[in-house]
Parts: structure tokens; sequence; C-alpha cells
């Protein structure tokens, strides 16, 4: 076997995490995004040789055969998924990275070459296990559950117990008391606290991952990754390896600021997210009376509406991922695009269930993303827009946001659907959207509903369109 | 159900209260639909085209008043037709009940359950029934069409090659439907557009539509609890006057359609208003039927003053797509009584009460007033604050919780450096540099790319790998469970580096511009 000297592998480390801050650099612009990826790969690639190359690294056969194995496994994984299951998908790989640091931390825990450090650095080193154990669990059980809500096996209604609060701050004690201890114990005698504080730190990532609805998953999902970032950190800590603090850093910064967006997105500070609860908040004061009537349409009015607007925006919802719309959708476009009209979509940054959900969904069915437009572009043009289309989208066309101040989601940003000339609502049925409030919109005297599944709906108004 | 359309027998009425596409929609709501024959030929629809969409065509009204339910008219009925009627027929129609007495009398005689398509209250509800509103609608456009038609000029201001020519101004008076139409046409059309309505709370409305709003100085709100306007003070009126005398010099088109509910039409353009007026200029008046806005109107006709003013009294209704509106009205109205299967008259209806003006024999009119337009509520008294001292005191009081910030944390970290080894200090250092540049670079990420950049760090943080890689050892006699831990780290943190590339690769692959 050829060793690299340790210098080297610095080196190497040190390249590696440029090339990770390139690759999210790169996703500045779709453009660069494709380099961007390629930035990391190599940057992996180097970042594995380096280490595998350096001098103490034993037990080559197991390193290989994992890996071979990982990699048909992950290529299948990232293949076989559906664009509309992404969310499913990344908060599967979260509780990976959560596992693989809980793993870490004991592994480096029973690493002898670390008791015969000085008792300080041991001491520090311990804390710093420990650390990275709990975040590792609740990353890793948090994630899981964040999954089985996405996927439909777990009711996505927040679970909410009374006292859930003093639970919680109980847990997070008892494990700092365990902390303590496991820092004082002689060599492993503190296995027994780690896999208290373990099943502790996971019993914590199920309650908190539960108490959140579904409205709330892409803060979620973003804040889960922000932890894994944290959790790849810690483990960064206890190997004393800068490679790992860095990267871990990078993504958990990532998670952080992601979850940001979506918090203002919805208007609602950070904290009132990860403490759960959102639907269940019963509004302040009475909330406005639905002045109007509901009017619905047929397939054949609202396509006979599309042929006499001049410019239509699309505003895409959850709605249109379960149905799977988004392939006749563009069908649509495409068929008012050759008509002269312009067509436009209108995303809102929590639409969906993960950040940038919509337009992934979008890019899948070969929508240019030059016609995709976030909110804040396409409000202002929106007095000017014949007619709104609105598929399967609800809160986040809500004008209970801005006019209502008892409505729950008052002083969201939302898309301003209402100021068109005429909107038309694609909806399975009147229920109400994930945040549980009522939507004036849809009493509105420019407002028509259209019920059904979206993608049964645009495939038959494209028939009338192409009569 | 069987619905009956009969031809409208007033000469000036081209209007049919059914078109093909409000038969085929009338089916739909479950009623059997018969149509007298060339009831449409004035509004250009043929029997044929009514035969292809399902009615029956028959032969004389008389029929028809035998054999329907329900009657749907364009205007008033005669007296003649109302003896065709029989008794607990349903009729819709216009019937301006207030200026109609005796007809009124006569259908409630007859016990004929007459809708006045004109008394529907202006509420939101009923917004899709509203005939004034469809109606006024076409004027407005149709007021704008003619009167450009009369002006010889363009409407917009054009440079060519020839010279310059300036764009024609239209005053629009009223700011009800049919002025805002109007409005909106003139705008289109490209001319410079003045409106004034002495509802305050239209100028918004006004200036939505691309005119200017006018106003005389006195503190007046013409608004109703109806939503129609009321007759103001004298003082009122005397400054209105002047600033029409004024506009009146100046403007190419005036477009007039004030109007007061069941009372003549305010007279607004005088005859002096009219003698200032540029030859070749003209003057629209929608309210001629009721008496006309202006002094010099004269109801039906089209013609020239001395001066060279056009003065225009009558409209092309612009049959065919009058009728299709008024038709949809009615289906509307249908639709809310429970179509042909549910059909009831319900007397508890906010609509329907008010619009049945005789029932079972009883006039039921003037119903109870209704008021619609929400009273403002009085705005609370807010304090203005300069926005830039404001401003100030917020930057202020950020500079000083920045300061305090940057304080404490600088504490906390030379309270870390005292005690904590060296080694540790050197990896923390790296570790907040490191959150920096990663709060920088994400900041830049677009949008569009957040779920590629979660697939991206999800990758990425597979680094942990790393951990695992460092930890397996060959001799497995006394580290077997480190090994093993180690290698089901490398696994999944593998299936994490592999997985989210490819997924990432295969999302950003589908960016397309």
């Amino acid at each position: 076997m050829i060793f690299i000297e340790k210098e080297i592998q610095t080196a190497a480390y040190l390249f590696a995490s440029i090339l990770f801050i390139l690759s999210l650099g790169g996703l500045s612009s779709q453009e660069s995004a494709k380099r961007g990826v390629f930035y990391g790969i190599v940057g992996m690639a180097i970042a594995i040789l380096a280490t595998v190359l350096g001098k103490g690294v034993e037990g080559h056969v197991y390193i290989i055969c994992a890996i071979a194995v990982a990699a048909i496994i992950g290529t299948l994984l990232a293949r076989k998924v559906e664009m509309t299951s992404m969310p499913q998908l990344v908060a599967i790989l979260h509780s990976f990275v959560g596992l693989a640091a809980v793993l870490v931390g004991f592994g480096s825990y029973l690493d002898p070459a670390t008791h015969k450090l000085s008792s300080a650095e041991h001491t520090i080193h311990l804390v710093e296990v420990f650390i990275g154990v709990f975040i590792g669990a609740i990353t890793f059980t948090g994630s899981i559950v964040a999954w089985g809500k996405l996927e439909g096996k777990i009711m996505s209604k927040p679970l909410l117990y009374p006292g859930r609060h003093a639970v919680n701050i109980i847990l997070v004690l008892a494990s700092i008391v365990l902390g303590v201890m496991f820092a004082r114990a002689e060599g492993t005698d503190g296995m027994m606290y780690l896999y208290i504080m373990t099943a502790i730190a996971g019993f914590i990532g199920v309650m908190l991952v539960m108490a959140i609805g579904g409205a709330d998953m892409p803060v979620v999902v973003s804040m889960l990754n922000s932890y894994s970032g944290w959790a790849a950190s810690a483990a960064g800590f206890m190997l004393g390896n800068d490679l790992l603090i860095v990267t871990g850093a990078l993504v958990g910064s990532s998670g952080a600021i992601l979850s940001i967006i979506m918090c203002e997105a919805m208007n609602r500070s950070f904290f009132s997210v990860i403490l759960g609860g959102f639907g269940a908040v019963t509004s302040s004061g009475e909330a406005a009376a639905m002045e109007g009537e509901v009017t619905a349409l047929t397939h054949e009015e609202v396509s006979d509406l599309l042929k006499e607007a001049k410019s239509v925006v699309i505003v895409p919802g959850y709605g249109m991922a379960v149905a799977k719309a988004q392939y006749p959708i563009y069908d649509m476009v495409q068929t008012l695009q050759k008509a002269g009209k312009k067509v436009r979509f209108a995303i809102h940054p929590v639409a969906g269930r993960l950040p940038g959900h919509m337009n992934v969904l979008l890019a899948e069915a070969n929508v240019p993303y030059d016609i995709v437009l976030e909110m804040d572009e396409i409000n202002e043009d929106l007095p000017d827009t014949d007619v709104v289309m609105v598929i399967g989208a609800n809160d986040v066309v809500n004008p209970g946001a801005q006019d209502d101040p008892s409505s729950p989601i008052y002083g969201m940003p939302v898309i301003e659907a209402w100021k068109a000339e005429k909107v038309i609502i694609m909806k399975r049925s009147m229920s109400v959207g994930y945040a549980g409030v009522e939507n004036p919109l849809f009493y509105k005297p420019n407002a028509e509903m259209l019920y059904g599944d979206a993608k049964d709906s645009v495939e038959k108004i494209l028939g009338f369109l192409k009569m | 159900m069987k619905v009956g359309i009969p031809s409208e027998i007033s000469p000036n009425e081209l209007r049919v209260a059914a078109t093909p596409k409000t038969v085929k929609r009338l089916q739909k709501q479950g009623f059997e639909v018969y149509i007298q024959h060339n009831a449409g030929i004035k509004a250009n629809f043929s029997d044929k085209d009514f035969e292809e969409a399902g009615a029956k065509i028959v032969a004389t009204a008389a029929d028809i008043y035998g054999k329907s339910d329900i009657v749907l008219k364009v205007k008033e009925p005669a007296m003649e037709e109302v003896d065709m009627m029989k008794e607990g027929l349903v009729m819709l129609s216009y019937l301006w009940p207030a200026q109609n007495q005796p007809l009124l009398q006569k259908l409630a005689d007859k016990k004929v359950n007459a809708i006045a398509m004109d008394a529907i209250p202006r509420i939101s509800r009923a917004q899709k029934m509203d005939v004034l509103s469809s109606m006024a609608n076409i004027a407005g456009y149709r007021a704008v069409i003619e009167g450009s038609y009369h002006f010889g000029r363009f409407l917009n201001g054009q440079i060519t090659a020839a010279g310059k020519v300036e764009p024609a101004k239209v005053l629009v008076i009223g700011a009800g439907v049919a002025g805002l139409a109007a409005i909106g046409a003139a705008n289109s059309l490209g001319a410079i557009v003045r409106a004034f309505d002495t509802r305050k709370e239209v100028a918004e409305q006004i200036e939505s539509m691309g005119a200017q709003f006018l106003t005389v100085e006195i503190e007046e709100d013409g608004a109703t609890a109806s939503g129609y306007s009321k007759e103001m003070s004298k003082e009122f009126i005397a400054a209105e006057m002047a600033l029409f005398k004024a506009q009146a010099a100046e403007v190419d088109i005036i477009i007039t359609t004030a109007q007061i509910p069941g009372r003549p039409a305010p007279k607004l353009i005088l005859t002096d208003h009219v003698a200032v007026m540029k030859p070749g200029s003209v003057i629209v008046d929608l309210a001629a039927s009721s008496g006309g806005n202006c002094e010099l109107t004269k109801n039906g006709e089209v013609y020239t003053t001395d001066n060279g003013v056009t003065i225009i009294g009558k409209l092309n209704q612009l049959p065919s797509q009058a009728s299709q509106l008024y038709g949809n009205n009615l289906c509307h109205l249908l639709d809310d009584m429970g179509k042909a299967e549910k059909w009831k008259i319900d007397m508890e209806d906010a609509v329907v009460s008010r619009a049945m003006v005789t029932h079972n024999g009883k006039i039921n009119w003037p119903p109870a007033p209704l008021p619609v337009s929400p009273a403002k509520p009085k705005a609370a008294e807010v304090i203005a604050e300069d926005p830039k001292i404001v401003a100030e005191r917020k930057n202020k009081k950020e500079g000083t919780s920045m300061i305090i910030k940057l304080v404490v944390i600088g504490v906390l970290l030379l309270a870390m450096g005292q005690f904590a080894p060296g080694e540790f200090m050197q990896h923390f250092t790296v570790f907040v540099l490191a959150v920096f540049i990663g709060w920088q670079v994400i900041w830049n990420v677009s949008h569009s790319l957040h779920t590629p950049l979660m697939a991206v760090t999800n990758a990425i943080s597979g680094i942990i790998i790393v951990g695992g890689l460092l930890q397996t050892k060959d001799d497995l006699s006394n580290s077997m469970v480190m090994t093993v831990l180690a290698s089901v780290a490398i696994l999944v943190a593998s299936i994490n580096i592999v997985g989210g590339f490819v997924v990432t690769h295969r999302m950003l692959k589908m960016f397309k511009k």
C-alpha cells in the first residue's frame, strides 16, 4: 500500500473543502449548478481517497465492500425516486447522516487511541462524543418520523399533549446530567450513560417532529438538513478532523438559512414552528364572516375563459404534486402559448413539502425555468393578468393573510391572485388547506371553482382547448 | 319544467331572452326549452341555431304563454301579453316596478309571479344576475365607440410623417358600471380620459381604469347605503356646473351616465355648456331614456346642434352580445332558484324576495331597503411619524444591540480560550469561519434550486464517512464492535453520497431554459 503524509492529507482536505464551497456556490444559478455538482463529486472523491490512503487506516476490505454495496443502493434509490416524492428521499437521507453520526460517536468512544489523551483533552473529547451522538440521534429519529409523515405512513396532524414543553425540557436536563456522569467515567465505563442518552435523544427527535403539522414540513425538512450538518461537524470535533468540521458547518448553515427563508415565507418565528402546534392555534378574534358565494365552473367554461385571456398565470401547490399534474399542465401551457398567450408560473416559497419542490416538478415536465417566477416577481403583474389558475394551492393565495388580522396566517406574504381579472381555483373539495384556515378567495366575485382531481381536470380542459 | 321564450313585440327591442348557448345551459339545468318562431332574428340567432341547441320552435306567443311554467322576456310585457298569461306562471323580465304600477296591478290580478330583473338587489351574491350591470357594461363600451364614430378624429395621439395628432379628451360623468366601462374603452383607444362622480369612494376605481378623477372643492359625499348616488346640495351643484362648463370648453367627447333610480335623470350639461363646446365635439347621453343628462338631448335621436356639437340620444344595443349576457344573468337566477329539480320560490331568499314584485296575487313592491356597500369603519387616528426618524431610531437601536452582542460573544470566546486546549481552539476557529462562509454562500442560492441544494448538502454531509474510514480495523479480535459500527456508518454515509449526487444531477438535468 502507498501511504501519503499527514501534510499532504491536510492539503487534500483543504482542497476538498474549497471544492465543496464552490459546489454550493454554483447553485446560485441554473447554468453553473451542474458544474457545482461536479465540484462536489470531485471534492468527495479526493476526501475519501486522501483518508483511505492516510497512515493508520486499516480494514480496507470492509471499507471497499461497504462503499460498493452503498453505491448500488444509492444509485438505485436516486434513479427510481419520483420527483413528487423528493421530500421523502431527502428526509430519509438525513436520517442516514444522523445514524452515521451516532455510530461514529460510539466507535470513537470505543477507540482505544482516545484513552491515551491527556485528562483535559480526554474530557473535551468525551463531551464532543456526547454532543455528537445527541445531535445524531435526534436527526436520525426525527428524520424517520418526517419521512413517515411525508410518505403518509404517520398522520400529518400535529401530535400535541399538555405539558410537552416541560417534558422536553426535563429530558434535555436529564441528558445534561447523564453527560456530566459520562465525562467523569473511566475507560469505557460510561457506555451505559451513552446508551440512555441516545434513547432519550431519539425520543426527543420523535416528539419534536410529531408535534409539527403538515404545512410546516418544509421548515422541518430544512431544519433536519441543518441538524445533519451539525452532527457531521460534531463528529469532526471528536475526531479532530477539520474537513468534517468545515463540511458540517457548511451544511448546517445551509439548512439553517433554508429554515429561515421558509419561516419568513410563512411569517412565523422559527421557534413557533419548532415548538409545533400550528393549525391548532385559536384565532385571536372573531374570524371575518365569509361574504358572497362560491361559484363553480365546468371544464368547458374554463377552457373558454382561457381562450379569451391574453395573459395567464398558474399558481401550483401541493395538490399538483399529489395529482402528478405537471405534465398535462405543461401541455396546456404549450397549447396556450401557441395561441399567442403569455403564460407564466408563480411559485410561493413554501408551496409543496420541500423548499423549491414546485420548481423541480415543473422542471421535470420540461417547463423552461424562465417562465417560472417567484412570488415577489409576479405579484406586481397580477393586476394586469386576465386569468390566474390556482392548481392545488390554498393558503399561499389566501387574501386573509393581508386583510384579516384575526386570521392565523395574517401577515404571511401571499400571491395576490385575487387582483387578476378572473381566478380559477382547481381543488378536490371545499376543504381548508393545511393551515386549517378558511380561504375568503373562494368567495370573491371574480373567483370560480373547478372541482376534481388536478390532472384529470387539466386533461379535460386541454381537450376543450384543442377542439 | 318548461321554459318559454316569446319574441319581443316592441320594434325597438332587438334583444332576446335566450341564445343558443343559454338554451344549452337551461337544458343542463333540467328545463325543456320552447322558443317562439323568429324570436332571435333581430339578435342574429336563427331558428335553426336554436333547434340545433335543443330548443323546440313554437309558432305563436299564445302557445308559449300557454305551455310554459317559466317565461323569459327582455322588455316589460305589454298589457295584451299579460292577457295571454296563465295563473301561477313565473315571468322574468325588466319591469321597472316604480314606474309601472298599473302593469304590476294587472300581473297581480292574473296571479302571475313576476320577477323584475331590474330589481335584483346589488349584493355581492347577486352580481352574476345583475342585468343592470351587464347591460350598463355594454352601454359604456358602445358609448365610446359611437361617440368616436361621430367624432371626426383619432382618439389616440400620434406622431406621423404627415404631422402630429393630439389625443382626444374624453369626459365621463358618473362612474357606475357604464361609466367605468366607458373609461376603460376610451382609455384603451388612446384618449385622455377624465371622470367625475359625486361619490368620493369611486375615485380609486376611476384611477384604476386609467382616468383622472375630477372633483369639486366641497366636502360632500354622494354615496348612499344602497350603493346608488343621491341628489346633492345647491352649493355642490353650483360648483359642479362651473366645473362642467370649464371642462366642456376643453374636452372633445362627453359621455354622461348619471341616473337616479325612479326619478328623471339630473340635468348636468346645460344649454350654455353645449354652447362653449368646440364644433365637432360629441355628447353621448346614456340617460336619454330617462330624460337625458343634457338639456338638449332628444331621446332616440342623433342630431347636430347649430354650433356643430353632435348629441347622441340613441345607442345600438349590440343585440347579440347583450342577449348573451342577459341570458346568462337569467340562467344564474334560475340556477339559484334550484334549477328544474329543486325548483322553489323562496320568499325568504334575499334576492328572490326583492326581485319577485308580484307573488300569489299580491304586489310586493317596494321592498325594504337593503344596505350593500359595507359601512366604512372610521379610520383609527394614527399619529404620523416621520419615517426618516423612525428608520434612524431603528438603526441606532440595532447598532447598540449589535455592540452588546459582540461584547458578549467576545467575552464568551475569551472564557473558552482560558480553559480549552489549543487544539480545540484551532478546530473551533475553523468551525466558526466555515459557518460564516456557508452563511454567505447559501444566501446567494436561487430559490428555485432549493431542492437540489438540499440534495447536494445531503450528499456532502455524507463526508461523515471519513469518521467511519478512520475507525475500521484489520484485526477484529479486540475491535470487532468498533469495526462493525464503522462499517455500517460507511455504508449509510456512502448511500448518502452516491444517492445525493445522483439525484441532484438528475434534477439539474431537468432545468432547461
